[in-house]
């Protein structure tokens, strides 16, 4: 320690630090500036920017003491007074801000920019924000706002806002109002799990499996133990209640105790009172492991000589063969006149979520806290203290689960992270116990989308007709089963794509391996089949001569179709219509020179390709799926929702607001949101399969409906007219001539002891499960994409230089956050597509640096041209189904078509690999089998 | 976790010196930390015992221009040398290069010294000082000289410099004059780490009628174990006409001549083979007209 002296937002501070302090730590940890959030401590990320004296640096890997006797710049020094920052502004306005997370970053970066210069130009903001990643938001509406806040810095009028067109806008409904908690997102006010602090508390690591399958010999914990400072050690020993978690099989050890499945596995858990004390102790931990066969791929774990990973588990490292039957191929074969067959490989990919996990575990007792309580920013709340529960051995009603802020989440939030650990480290200590993952050990730990190898052929009749689909998935599972058999499930029952179908056969095989377990990702397993079908379509388009979109046409699912599930669609199949919005585009790009689909400039080579995709809305499958979302109203005529629905950015809250203010007609500024406390909210289901805009926002809005009726029976009463005579508007009830403001019911209400309150449980449309025909699935939602590529054919190098979209999602119940998800699900997918690989080298994982793992930057970003479908599905909110996943689904099928078109080489495994493809041009050859991931 | 315990701002060389001297090898010398810090926290080793940043000692920090030559302290950080408009004009090749480090948060603080002492084959700016022939000055075993940027280099990630005993102090280079010009280019991909795929930095002179290279200096990395310059290539191009033809056949005869190898996810041997090719002719093509015309204009910066 010793004495710094430093300005921080104009403050002057003199104060004993650290001397290995970050100045990221210092600001968050020392002066309680949590509005700088770290994501990497790489140098990586950006979103820890922060400026000294007047500059942008990381202030991740900033050493404090480097920061002597400067002055530093945070997010919380932007505001001025009350007033916004022209950059906070025009961030909300442009619906810039998702989860929030890189957003103090984005700013902090921009700000400099515009200090330098007022009027950047889309090249310029490009450079200046290169490495400051967001991942929810496509960077699209982000340029905007930041070129728009140097107008309004000189007093300029900012850009027009990128507003999408809807249809039948109701008052609240279809208006793109602020997202909930905006302001508290740009100013870092907005609290994630590591923002929070409890006095006493003490910080908690993981000790983790070096190896990727051993059996454990021995665990000695004595001198970890002994470390000054370390309160506990926790091994398998001390798990209370079932020493097992997971979402769909309960086979996932909470701490393992006599083997080892992949790396990163959990041993065991120390809590100390620092970081730095917990670490060491980790050291101080000796495991004898006795090394095992690794398992290394699916096709491997398939075969009868390859070690059982779960000996429990009846079929083996077989996790589920899962199958679906429709018409007969051989017969749909026979009648092709086409037939195209092939073999697709994606890999293992991962969330990068800007937040690395952290849960805080406050046990019993210690103050304001009645019963064991887990801070975390999970998408499935209730299930987590299910398991949390479980492991404890407790009942669920003694364990609470609060939801803070998420940043950003993906599908790689749903699984137990840290959760488990805290409430056991919490119990033993009897003080709060916060576990934050590093990027690092998050990278290592979390289940990651399932690498897939894609056997698929596929028929069609001279016209065009599709007559057969085979095809034959093996899905990387990974050491657990996390959420596999779910996705993919739906890898296969989409694996038809968005086509009418008479005929398939398509078998996927979910295995277990020793790989990081597989889970939810965004697309849910469709996104590796869009790949493999939508290439197939296109290749059948060649074949017959005819135009890739015109092919499309002929087969897309429509009302009346049957899909290859047994599933008549009876409505809201709005695919023909996103087709033609793309081609529409497409076409206006060459605005009357003539459209074509491929085209040279000196050594560049331009492509367009197109794909479509489907994804259902909801679990679907026969699961049982519900939401419950609580209403109340205040004197004050304003109004709280509340659902246990996770929001990670997605905007799952405004929705909900909208919902109620639309039915109950007061502004929506008078409706606050209460997420995610499984004591004070009601379970609102998980935050996946595309589902809370349907299944929370019925809720809500039903909530709504109920308590609006409350609201007429008792002013019916009160002033003696007939319920029909009652009207609302605008926060006013009105009837007869008489306006009465909502507030004054309630407090009549409150008066004569009747709680204006009002709960609804909301079940969806009911299912079938697979195999048993019928409806699978209660809606789906349907795009069309287009991708204009530039491909260098001196070098390989491919860039995406244009997105046309058209998505159907039923109702725009936001427009411009909804965009906002279309936008950043584009880009996610160019990152699969052209970027991301999460390598593991004999079950050790390579990418276990975000370095190593290459997300779309800004620099990535094309101009998205994204128009909305709306063909409402009945039973939804207003006509709403989902829109989290579509968008990332045919982006990338549409790019590798695009590359076909332009150099005539077809790439069957990502990410695309310029060094492949350019060899494969200057040998002639038409086709890549290999990706980066084998450049070896 | 920290990655270090202590943490100095020496304000001489000689105070930094005795630092590293006092802690006997347990220190190691800091300066923007971005690859330093980065790899620690990769590394699961102990915290350094004490860190000696070299940022505020002034003759590090100094970038001083005279008529035909620059000195380069070996803490200016990648953002200032983008930023200084004689180095864009004169010393293009390098601004090209550390234009391309990064984002604009690492080339604020990452440093030019720290990209040598790093000593990777294709460190960026390390491949355009070698094109300009640059000389450094260190202090090793406490003994202060200047020799030539190359001889600093011993192996991939080794240098002539003990990082726990050891100062680079400075560069020095001639500023291109008329008929010389230079010009740096290099192939990344989006996937992996953020070094290159290939870097091609070359610098020329022109004979009097503007029309014969009369010298060249080509680097391109990584080819061998560590940054050198390419001078079969040169010598291919010395007293040869300076039009395309004669680019075309040097760039051909390089891509036979020169050996890259393959690297795990970076590149495969017959990949960096072809943009051998590429990089010359870009570079070259480019350097040439600079030097015709006088007239240089960084291209790429912050891309
Ligand atoms: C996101 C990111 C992207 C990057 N992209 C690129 C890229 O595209 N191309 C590229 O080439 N590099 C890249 N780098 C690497 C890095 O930024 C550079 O190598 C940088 O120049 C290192 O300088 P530094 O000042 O940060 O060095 P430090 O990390 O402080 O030091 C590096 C090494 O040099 C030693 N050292 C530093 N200064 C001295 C001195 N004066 N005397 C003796 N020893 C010294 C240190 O002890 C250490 O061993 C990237 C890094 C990051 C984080
Ligand atoms: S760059 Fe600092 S946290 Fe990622
Ligand atoms: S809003 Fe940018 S990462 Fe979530």
């Amino acid at each position: 320690m010793a004495e710094l002296k430093i300005t921080v937002n104009g403050q002057h501070y003199q104060r004993d630090v650290a001397e290995s302090r970050t100045l990221a730590q210092f600001l968050r940890y020392d002066l309680g500036l949590t509005g700088t959030k770290i994501g990497c401590e790489e140098a990586e990320c950006g979103i820890c920017t922060v400026l000294v004296d007047g500059m942008p640096v990381d202030s991740c890997i900033y050493p404090v003491w480097k920061a002597a006797g400067r002055s530093v710049t945070t997010i919380e020094g932007l505001t001025q007074g009350d007033e916004l920052h022209p950059i906070q502004r025009q961030f909300i306005r442009h619906g810039a801000v998702q989860c929030g997370f890189c957003t103090p970053g984005l700013m902090m970066t921009s700000c400099a920019l515009l200090e330098e210069n007022p009027n950047p130009t889309e090249q310029d903001v490009k450079i200046a924000l290169k490495d400051t990643y967001c991942r929810c938001t496509g960077y699209t509406s982000v340029i905007q706002a930041i070129q728009s806040a140097g107008r309004e810095m000189q007093g300029l009028p900012p850009l027009p806002v990128n507003d999408p067109e809807v249809s039948e806008p109701l008052r609240v409904i279809s208006r793109s109002v602020m997202p909930q908690e905006a302001v508290e997102k740009v100013t870092g006010a907005a609290k994630y799990t590591d923002d929070y602090v409890f006095e006493g508390m003490l910080y908690a690591r993981t000790l983790r499996s070096p190896l990727p399958h051993a059996r454990i010999l021995a665990i000695r914990t004595d001198k970890a133990k002994a470390l000054p400072g370390v309160r506990a050690v926790l091994t398998y020993e001390d798990v209370p209640g079932e020493n097992l978690h997971g979402l769909v099989y309960r086979d996932w050890p909470v701490l393992c105790h006599d083997v080892v499945r992949y790396v990163g596995d959990a041993v065991a858990i120390v809590a100390a009172d620092s970081e730095d004390i917990a670490a060491l102790a980790l050291k101080l931990i000796e495991v004898d492991y006795q090394p095992l066969p690794v398992v290394a791929d699916p096709i491997y774990a398939h075969s009868p000589e390859a070690p059982i990973l779960h000996p429990n588990h009846p079929t083996g490292n077989l996790l589920k063969h899962i199958k679906v039957r429709h018409g007969d191929v051989e017969r749909g074969f026979a009648e092709a006149d086409v037939i195209v067959e092939n073999t697709y490989r994606t890999p293992t990919t991962e969330h990068a979520f800007l937040e690395p996990e952290c849960s805080v575990g406050v046990p019993k007792g210690y103050p304001g806290h009645d019963k064991l309580t887990v801070y975390v920013g999970s998408q499935i709340p209730y299930q987590d203290r299910n398991q949390i529960a479980r492991a404890m051995g407790l009942p669920e009603e003694e364990v609470r689960v609060v939801g803070t802020l998420i940043g950003g989440g993906f599908g790689g939030k749903e699984d137990i992270a840290g959760q488990i650990h805290v409430a056991m480290l919490a119990t033993v200590t009897g003080l709060p116990v916060k576990m934050l993952y590093s990027r690092q050990e998050s990278l290592i730990f979390h289940p990651k989308r399932h690498a897939t190898i894609i056997k698929i052929k596929t028929g069609a009749r001279r016209d065009g007709k599709l007559v057969a689909i085979q095809a034959e998935l093996y899905g990387d599972g990974g050491a657990y089963a996390s959420l596999s058999d779910k996705v993919m499930t739906r890898a296969t029952t989409h694996a038809t794509g968005p086509y009418e179908v008479p005929n398939a056969q398509i078998d996927c095989y979910a295995m277990y391996t020793n790989n990081v377990p597989s889970g939810a990702f965004r697309g849910f397993g469709v996104t590796q089949s869009a790949f493999a079908v939508e290439q197939n379509m296109d290749m059948i388009a060649e074949a017959l001569g005819m135009d890739a979109l015109e092919l499309r046409r002929i087969n897309a699912q429509r009302v009346g179709v049957t899909t290859a599930t047994g599933q008549l669609l009876r409505e809201s199949v709005g695919l023909l219509e996103t087709i033609g919005d793309v081609q529409q585009d497409m076409y206006a790009h060459h605005n009357g020179s003539g459209f074509r689909w491929a085209w040279r400039e000196g050594h560049k080579a331009y492509g367009w390709g197109v794909a479509c995709a489907y994804k259902n809305t909801g679990l679907g499958g026969g699961a049982p799926d519900k939401s419950e979302a609580e209403i109340e109203a205040f004197e004050d005529g304003s109004v709280e929702v509340r659902t246990a629905a996770a929001d990670m950015g997605q905007g799952i809250a405004h929705v909900v607001a909208q919902c109620a203010a639309e039915e109950l007609a007061v502004p929506y500024e008078k409706v606050r949101v209460l997420l995610c406390d499984t004591d004070r909210t009601p379970n609102g289901g998980p935050t996946t399969a595309s589902r809370q805009t349907f299944m929370t926002g019925n809720a809500a809005r039903h909530a709504a409906i109920a308590l609006r009726e409350a609201f007429t029976q008792y002013a019916a009463e009160l002033y003696d007219v007939s319920p029909d005579s009652i009207r609302y508007e605008e926060g006013l009830l009105r009837t007869n001539g008489k306006a009465v403001e909502v507030g004054e019911i309630v407090k009549h209400m409150k008066a004569h002891g009747v709680q204006p309150r009002t709960r609804y449980e909301y079940h969806a449309p009911a299912t079938q499960p697979l195999g048993t025909g019928g409806d699978m699935h209660f809606a789906f939602s349907y795009a069309t994409q287009a991708a204009l590529v530039e491909v260098d054919t001196e070098t390989g190098e491919v860039h995406v230089l244009k997105i046309v979209s058209s998505t159907d999602i039923g109702r725009a119940i936001n427009p411009l956050m909804l965009q906002g998800q279309i936008e950043g699900g584009i880009i996610m997918a160019m990152g699969n597509c052209l970027s991301e690989a999460f390598i593991i080298e004999e079950g050790k994982p390579w990418s276990r640096l975000l370095a190593r793992y290459k997300m779309p930057s800004i620099k990535h970003t094309p101009h998205i041209i994204s128009r909305l479908v709306e063909d409402r599905a009945s039973a939804g909110p207003y006509g709403a189904k989902g829109v989290g996943e579509i968008p990332s689904i045919n982006t990338t099928p549409a790019i590798c078509n695009a590359i076909y078109n332009a150099v005539g080489v077809r790439v069957f495994s990502i990410p695309v690999d310029q060094d492949a493809l350019l060899r494969a041009m200057k040998a002639g050859q038409k086709a890549v089998y290999t990706a980066w991931q084998d450049v070896k | 976790m920290k990655l270090w315990e202590s943490y100095h701002i020496p304000s001489t060389t000689s105070e930094a010196l005795a630092l590293l001297e006092r802690y006997q090898g347990q220190a190691r010398v800091v300066a923007g930390g971005t690859d330093l810090l980065v790899e620690a926290k990769a590394e699961t080793h102990a915290p350094f015992v004490a860190l000696i940043d070299i940022t505020r000692i002034p003759e590090l920090m100094s970038l001083e221009v005279s008529a035909n030559e620059v000195i380069i302290g070996a803490g200016a950080t990648h953002a200032q040398i983008v930023k200084h408009p004689v180095l864009a004009s004169r010393a293009t090749c390098l601004v090209e290069s550390c234009g391309v480090v990064g984002g604009p948060q690492v080339r604020n603080v990452a440093t030019l010294g720290g990209n040598v002492a790093h000593a990777l084959p294709a460190a960026d700016g390390t491949t355009s000082l070698i094109a300009l022939d640059a000389q450094a000055e260190v202090i090793i075993e406490g003994q202060r000289r200047w020799l030539p940027l190359k001889e600093l280099f011993l192996g991939p990630g080794k240098s002539a410099l003990n990082p726990a005993r050891d100062l680079l102090v400075r560069f020095r280079l001639a500023l291109c004059g008329t008929r010389q010009a230079s010009a740096f280019k290099r192939i990344m991909r989006p996937q992996g780490v953020a070094l290159p795929i290939l870097g091609c930095a070359a610098w020329v002179e022109l004979d009097e009628t503007g029309q014969h290279f009369a010298s060249a200096r080509v680097s391109i990395a990584p080819i061998g174990p560590t940054p050198a310059r390419a001078s079969e290539v040169e010598a291919q191009l010395v007293g040869q006409p300076t039009d395309e033809a004669t680019i075309e056949r040097v760039a051909h005869w390089a891509q036979a001549a020169l050996h890259p190898r393959t690297s795990k996810y970076r590149a495969t041997a017959d990949y960096r083979r072809e943009m051998i090719g590429v990089l010359l002719r870009r570079t070259l093509g480019l350097a040439v007209e600079r030097a015709r015309t006088g007239q240089a204009i960084p291209q790429g910066v912050g891309l």
